[in-house]
């Protein structure tokens, strides 16, 4: 094994000649530093984006002395998830694993803590968004890291040309590139009858209500607007308030205007849409737009990524960050941290936004002005504003501030597009509430 | 009959020996480590599973105290459940009962053909059957797209309006069912055939001659003798149906809100997508004991009229 050929001394001596790798020191001089490590990494939707990954991981292996075995296992059919289930079960698998959303709360217990590479990365990067710390830190344990593959925030992607024809508005005015958001009036009121005039010109908006992530992102974050909570950060269920009222009346509006079929809609329905021609938005990160410059270059021309309306709470938009977590039965800890620490570097994360082409969002406020994201062309500038780079929007994950075994249910049950569709289909709204309420008491059992 | 494999006369020829040669010779013996690849494979791939699905029932949600059977009685006072157990019944029962309509009537229709010809006619017949699931259900979710169904395509071509197939409720229950319709019925019609083909024809020459109708053929002659095929397919295919899992994970994932939702399609949602694996792993085994009484039912009956005959 490599490890028993490599002394202590030479292994620091390597890593102190580069500036990103004593960032690194405190977790490489460890006695467990050198010898392997497997690496379980998301799949990436996007062409060769694995590789810019793949390419940093050998570099740090090779100035570490450290042989690591790279697996990228796809999110299709739930195969990472599965994965994480099974190696959590048998505690045994890869030393590094990416979770997404509320998978490192689910296994808080079986993860090894990140506060030190945290405070580091923090110390570097700038602070992380409040959604970051909500599901990767829990009881001030910092459970995994924020990864930049995969993590996304999945705001309006409007077809500009439509937008101006059928409502009227200039969203390319409203966010204009490389400048702060001139969209005070971009708030839940005009979004409605936006989304009107475009359904009635015969190109509506493409806003999901199955109970698939998509879905549930864009119903959690116009919750978030009202203020609508469903569980309170202490457990209690809380549903029966006006803002829970009020968010729901805003969705019966809004779905008389979308395709009928929405129910039915997985992640993959809306961009479809897009990508057909029929919607004037979607909510989606940049990989539709991405499809679309491959298969509908005409579509891809007119597309803009933008901020969320503001409700009367805020302008909320739904973040899905992915981690990187380090099993507490993983035999080389302080490698693992290591690595992610040098993934972590702005360096390594702008070779990966631009490998993915804008799609990877890196969790920390310095790192948001990427020239990926101003350059990206067509029409130049289309991603300028998806990194929320002048913090004009709060980021956030529908079902927050439940406490996290209660959140990852609602989340992943779909239980606020559940109750908007029941409303719309004619359900009373009362009885609406009585339902979820009758769930929500179901996810409390311990 | 004698329980050993080789002649008495070359059993003694050999003069003594050792009781494990005596086993060894012994046809339960053979017969057993024949089997015991099988036997392994089956204690390893269904009954370590099954049992440990048993232990992870009786688990708290966290994993951490046996509960008993608390997680079944938190499942009879969710709705939700009992919409499942709704959906699970009416989708297995109405597939199984269309599957054996349909294959029956195919098989008919297939008996009748001239044997030449007939092999092709059961090669194609069995197309839907071969595919698997997963791949032949992606096909039909091109066909039932919310946005772009080519059935929909076609209605419009007639000048009718779209059929939101898998968005409305009732039409997805019917789209799912149909879907396991489709690919199920070959596996009933085969099995069928092969059971009409073992009907001695002097039966229906008899009948005949009697008098007897076509439906009186069918009813009085054709059915009897098919009746512990029906019976065992019937049961095999309940069971499969009633575990189904595929066509509604591709099709609608158990939507639109969870009205085609199967046990194991929930048992998914709960266990692995929300992190409740021991109510994952108590919904899955609710329809166990159920099933397992009305197989062994249908079981002892077959018996039964086996040993009459």
């Amino acid at each position: 094994m490599v490890s028993r050929k490599v002394s202590r001394r030479r292994l620091v001596a390597g890593t102190a000649a580069l500036s990103t790798f004593a960032v690194a020191a405190p977790f490489v001089r460890g006695a467990y530093a050198a010898g392997s490590l497997s690496v379980g990494f998301w799949d990436h939707w996007v062409p060769n984006a694995n590789g810019a990954t793949e390419k940093l991981i050998k570099e740090w292996g090779e100035k570490e002395k450290v042989d690591v075995k790279i697996d990228f296992i796809t999110s299709q059919g739930n195969k990472l998830l599965l994965t994480t289930a099974a190696e959590a079960q048998a505690k045994s698998g890869h030393d590094i694993l990416a979770m997404n959303t509320f998978l490192p709360a689910r296994y808080s217990e079986q993860l090894v803590p990140m506060n030190d590479v945290m405070d580091k990365l923090i110390a570097d990067n700038g602070k992380v968004n409040a959604t970051v710390e909500y599901l990767g830190k829990i009881n001030g344990k910092w459970l995994a890291i924020p990864a930049t593959t995969g993590s996304q925030i999945k705001g309006p992607c409007t077809r500009m040309d439509l937008m101006k024809k059928h409502a009227g508005i200039d969203i390319q005015a409203m966010y204009p590139a490389g400048q702060a958001p001139k969209a005070d009036n971009w708030t839940l009121d005009t979004f409605l009858k936006a989304a009107e005039a475009c359904h009635k010109g015969g190109n509506p908006f493409g806003i999901g209500l199955g109970t698939t992530s998509d879905n549930v992102d864009s119903i959690g974050a116009i919750f978030h607007a009202f203020g609508a909570v469903l569980v309170d950060a202490k457990g209690e269920i809380v549903i029966k308030n006006d803002q829970v009222r009020q968010a729901l009346d805003f969705y019966k509006k809004l779905m008389a205007f979308l395709p009928p079929d929405v129910a039915a809609w997985d992640d993959a329905s809306n961009n479809k849409f897009l990508v057909s021609g029929q919607a004037s938005m979607i909510m989606n990160p940049p990989s539709a737009w991405a499809v679309a410059k491959r298969d509908a270059p005409q579509v891809a021309e007119q597309c803009w990524t933008h901020g969320f309306p503001a409700g009367p709470k805020g302008r909320y938009a739904p973040f899905l960050p992915f981690f990187w977590g380090t099993w507490n039965f993983s035999k080389n800890q302080s490698a693992a941290k290591s690595l992610l620490l040098f993934l972590s570097q702005a360096s390594s994360a702008e070779k990966m936004v631009e490998a993915s082409g804008g799609y990877d969002l890196p969790s920390f406020e310095k790192l948001t002005t990427f020239k990926t994201w101003a350059e990206a062309a067509p029409p130049k500038g289309t991603l300028y504003h998806y990194p929320n780079p002048h913090n004009h929007q709060i980021l956030s994950i529908a079902a927050a501030p439940a406490p996290h075994k209660i959140a990852e249910q609602i989340y992943n049950q779909g239980i606020q597009t559940q109750m908007a569709v029941r409303y719309f289909k004619g359900e009373a709204l009362e009885k609406t509430l009585d339902w979820a309420s009758g769930e929500l008491e179901g996810f409390m059992r311990n | 009959m004698a329980d050993i494999a080789a002649p008495r006369s070359m059993s003694l020829s050999g003069g003594q020996r050792s009781s494990l040669h005596k086993l060894m010779q012994r046809k339960s013996t053979i017969a057993f480590l024949m089997a015991l690849p099988l036997i392994l494979l089956i204690l390893i791939l269904v009954a370590y599973p099954a049992g440990y699905a048993i232990y992870l029932s009786m688990l708290n949600k966290s994993m951490t105290r046996f509960v008993g059977f608390g997680n079944f009685e938190f499942l009879f006072k969710r709705s939700t459940f009992w919409d499942v157990v709704f959906q699970s019944c009416l989708f297995a029962i109405t597939a199984v009962i269309f599957k054996a309509i349909i294959g029956f009537a195919v098989a008919h229709f297939v008996h009748n053909i001239p044997s030449k010809g007939q092999r092709k006619w059961r090669g194609m017949l069995l197309v839907p059957w071969v595919i698997p699931p997963a791949m032949s259900t992606l096909a039909w979710l091109w066909l039932f797209d919310p946005s772009y169904s080519a059935f929909n395509w076609i209605f419009h071509q007639f000048g009718f309006g779209s059929i939101s197939w898998l968005g409305e409720t009732n039409w997805a229950r019917f789209s799912v069912i149909l879907v396991n319709i489709w690919a199920g019925a070959p596996f009933f019609m085969i099995m069928y055939l092969a059971a009409l083909k073992s009907v001695p024809d002097q039966l229906y020459e008899a009948a005949s001659i009697d008098g007897a109708t076509w439906w009186q053929r069918i009813w009085y002659v054709t059915l009897p003798m098919m009746r512990n095929i029906i019976a065992i397919t019937a049961l095999f295919s309940t069971i499969v149906t009633f575990a189904n899992f595929d066509i509604v994970r591709v099709l609608t994932a158990g939507g639109p809100l969870t009205s085609t939702h199967l046990f194991a399609t929930w048992a998914f949602k709960i266990g692995i997508e929300s992190g409740d694996i021991p109510l994952g792993a108590t919904v899955s085994l609710f329809m166990v004991p159920i099933l397992a009484v009305g197989a062994a039912f249908i079981l002892r009956d077959i018996s039964k009229r086996g040993s009459e005959t």
